[in-house]
């Protein structure tokens, strides 16, 4: 796994380098979540609720064009290859996109967080070490499945509609689980979000198991 | 084999069409469109059948890049993907005399409507992701995603809180069925449609595998042409 | 460039056997049944018209591509098994640099050093920015560069880790007259130093001079085998080839 830190740190270099990703990333978050709230132009007292799933669907949204970008630069003058040619396991490659992804994703979660308890007078201040579990969870597991699909929808035609294509219905559970835990810890912490984060968590192990053996066979011609 | 499967299937059919519509008495609560009942069900059990073969043979394939296999995996996914779309079809034409309304958000069709969404978008990377004989991996990889998600999903919705909660009592399993026949007229239309599926996925295997030979026989022609020009 | 003398002594094995290689793409073969083997020491020129599976063989040789059938056996091991320690032993390169446009040389260099586990990184990579004449450039992304300096690099960035085969797919395309001949002295240099070469290239008159050996892959397959000959020998030879149809 040394491989993969090496990958995960040249990522880094190049996004410190240009900081396109994360930029565009801060700023589609934003712009989601000003679209949501306006369009469901909700009264003040319903807007608290409305919380988790405004969270949950800018991150969908917006991470599903983030995570493109890791393979999309993989593919200028054939830079994959050259991390096929060298000894190192494709896994090991999997493993630094999906750290790069989540870190990436966690910038964004970061920035869109307060924002959804601005937009929507929330004081999120209280249940903040719980939410930011759920928002790790949430992440990790988005970041394992969307990793190894970026993965495939680089190569394939008609890229930019498959990956939303391919990861939307596979993450519903996914959704479904964020939310619900996002509701409870709101509520009153997490302890109530325990069926929901159980779900996350298995949710996490299979899938980032399942991309860590699924790789090669992405990427190996 | 192949000349076997239609003449047992058309015979399972026809048994349980008389099972459902002549012999089977009518449910006492629901009435007469219970009946759609046993293929509704049936057509569940077939679409679960036709995903995990799906990634059954994606991991074959995987594994030894076995073109039977491929194609197995694509024929299975669109017969699994007709008879899950059965599924939601017959669910609302039951639903709506009973309910009132057309659909609901109970765990059941829930994990339907997302079962059959991975399995549509399985088919649509094969039918829009090119001509690269690589996406054939690429779909064997998503065909065993979707196979793991299918715990997850079942667990996640029941955290949904959905809109008839009292639903899921009545419908949950076939297991309220008392009367024998009811439970004949279950099992006769599973294998039916079981039998129905597995016939047409050995024609699509089959449709593959010619269209692939008549591809070969095409090329094979072009080169010919190539080499004399 | 520092020889690290011929490694070959304890492996007796040839650098590559390849026996009936075949790669079919969309139902097309590609490769139809290649066999050729490279033994240390030598620099094998591979000629061949567009189209002819060039690039492809090379790509098979450099565990990029998988054979549809066919049998490929590098320093002694099969390829399908290829450990990741048989990798370390091949340097390959390619049309496109495999390096980032948003990275310098440098950094670029260093990044393949740290993924081939290369000892003494940094003076490795200042040595190799060196012979390619990058010192200045090195601190520059590369997307700066130009066409002969992006070839220098990645020709760099396949030696960096000091392979035994060398697998070049038209090394001396983008490079002027100069740069050729000094590209041509290192090839020797490294031949001389117990390297085995293999590389494909349009152009027979830079080849020959260097070349010990020159195939001809013509419709996917080893169509003649020439020793060491002059350039007119082999372009006599490629013409009869490629005239001649199969």
């Amino acid at each position: 796994m040394r491989g993969a830190l090496v990958i995960f740190r040249k990522d880094l270099s190049i996004e410190w380098r240009t900081r396109e990703g994360v930029s565009s990333v801060l700023v589609l978050g934003l712009l989601l979540l000003v679209v949501l709230t306006v369009a469901h132009d909700a009264p003040p007292e319903a807007a608290p609720a409305l919380a988790p799933s405004f969270l949950w669907a800018t991150f969908l949204f917006t991470g599903l064009l983030g995570v493109q970008r890791g393979f999309l630069l993989e593919r200028e003058n054939d830079c994959l290859a050259g991390l096929l040619v060298s000894p190192i396991d494709p896994a090991a490659i999997y493993v630094g996109k999906l750290a790069a992804n989540v870190a990436l994703l966690a910038v964004m979660q970061l920035f869109v967080v307060p924002l959804v308890g601005l937009f929507l007078h929330l004081d999120l201040m209280p249940v903040l070490p719980a939410l930011l579990v759920v928002l790790a969870l949430g992440n990790f597991g988005f970041a394992a499945l969307a990793t190894l699909f970026a993965a495939i929808s680089v190569r394939v035609r008609a890229r930019e509609v498959m990956l939303p294509l391919l990861l939307l219905p596979l993450l519903v559970p996914l959704l479904i689980g964020t939310v619900s835990a996002t509701r409870s810890v709101l509520a009153g912490g997490l302890a109530l979000a325990t069926d929901a984060v159980t779900v996350l968590v298995a949710f996490d192990v299979i899938f980032a198991v399942a991309g860590w053996l699924l790789f090669a066979y992405v990427v190996r011609d | 084999m192949r000349r076997l499967l239609p003449v047992v299937t058309c015979a399972a059919m026809l048994a349980a069409l008389y099972l459902v519509f002549m012999v089977v008495p009518t449910e006492q609560q629901m009435g007469i469109v219970q009946r759609i009942f046993y293929f509704h069900v049936s057509s569940a059990w077939m679409a679960f059948i036709g995903f995990f073969l799906v990634a059954g043979a994606s991991a074959v394939y995987l594994w030894n890049g076995s073109r039977a296999a491929d194609r197995l995996a694509e024929a299975a996914a669109e017969v699994g993907v007709l008879f899950c779309s059965l599924v939601l079809v017959t669910g609302p034409i039951w639903a709506r005399p009973i309910w009132g309304v057309w659909w609901t958000w109970d765990p059941r069709l829930t994990m339907t409507v997302i079962l059959w969404a991975i399995y549509v978008s399985y088919l649509m990377l094969r039918a829009f992701g090119g001509a690269d004989e690589a996406v054939n991996r690429y779909a064997a990889v998503l065909g065993i995603i979707g196979v793991l998600d299918i715990p997850i999903i079942m667990v996640s919705v029941r955290l949904l809180r959905g809109m008839h909660p009292a639903v899921i009592t009545r419908n949950e399993g076939g297991s309220g069925l008392v009367d024998p026949w009811m439970r004949l007229a279950l099992l006769v239309s599973a294998v039916a449609l079981i039998l129905l599926g597995s016939w047409l996925m050995q024609l699509r295997a089959r449709m593959g595998r010619l269209g692939e030979e008549l591809a070969a026989l095409r090329r094979q022609e072009e080169a010919r042409h190539g080499e004399v020009a | 460039m520092s020889g690290v003398g011929i490694r070959g002594a304890e492996n007796a094995a040839p650098p590559l056997v390849a026996e009936g290689l075949v790669r079919a793409y969309a139902g097309v073969r590609v490769l139809a049944g290649v066999d050729l083997t490279v033994e240390t020491g030598e620099t094998l020129a591979l000629l061949g018209p567009n189209g002819a599976g060039k690039t492809t063989l090379l790509r098979v040789f450099a565990l990029l591509l998988r054979p549809s059938a066919g049998r490929l056996t590098l320093f002694g091991v099969d390829a399908r098994s290829a450990p990741p320690a048989l990798r370390r032993r091949l340097g390959y390169l390619a049309h496109e640099s495999f390096c980032y446009p948003d990275l310098s040389g440098e950094e670029n260099l260093a990044f393949h050093a740290r993924l081939f586990r290369v000892p003494a990184a940094r003076e490795r990579v200042a040595a190799l920015l060196a012979w390619a004449g990058l010192e200045t450039a090195g601190r520059r992304p590369i997307r700066f560069y130009s066409r002969g300096m992006s070839q220098r690099l990645a020709l760099a960035r396949a030696l960096l880790h000091e392979p035994d085969l060398l697998l070049l797919d038209e090394p001396f395309s983008g490079l002027d007259p100069a740069a050729v001949e000094t590209l041509q002295e290192r090839l020797v240099a490294l031949r001389e130093a117990g390297r085995a070469i293999v590389l494909t290239t349009h152009d027979l008159d830079r080849a020959a001079p260097i070349a010990t050996r020159t195939a001809i892959l013509h419709r996917g397959r080893i169509a003649s085998v020439l020793d060491g000959r002059g350039a007119d020998d082999v372009a006599a030879a490629y013409r009869a080839v490629v005239a001649g149809g199969r």
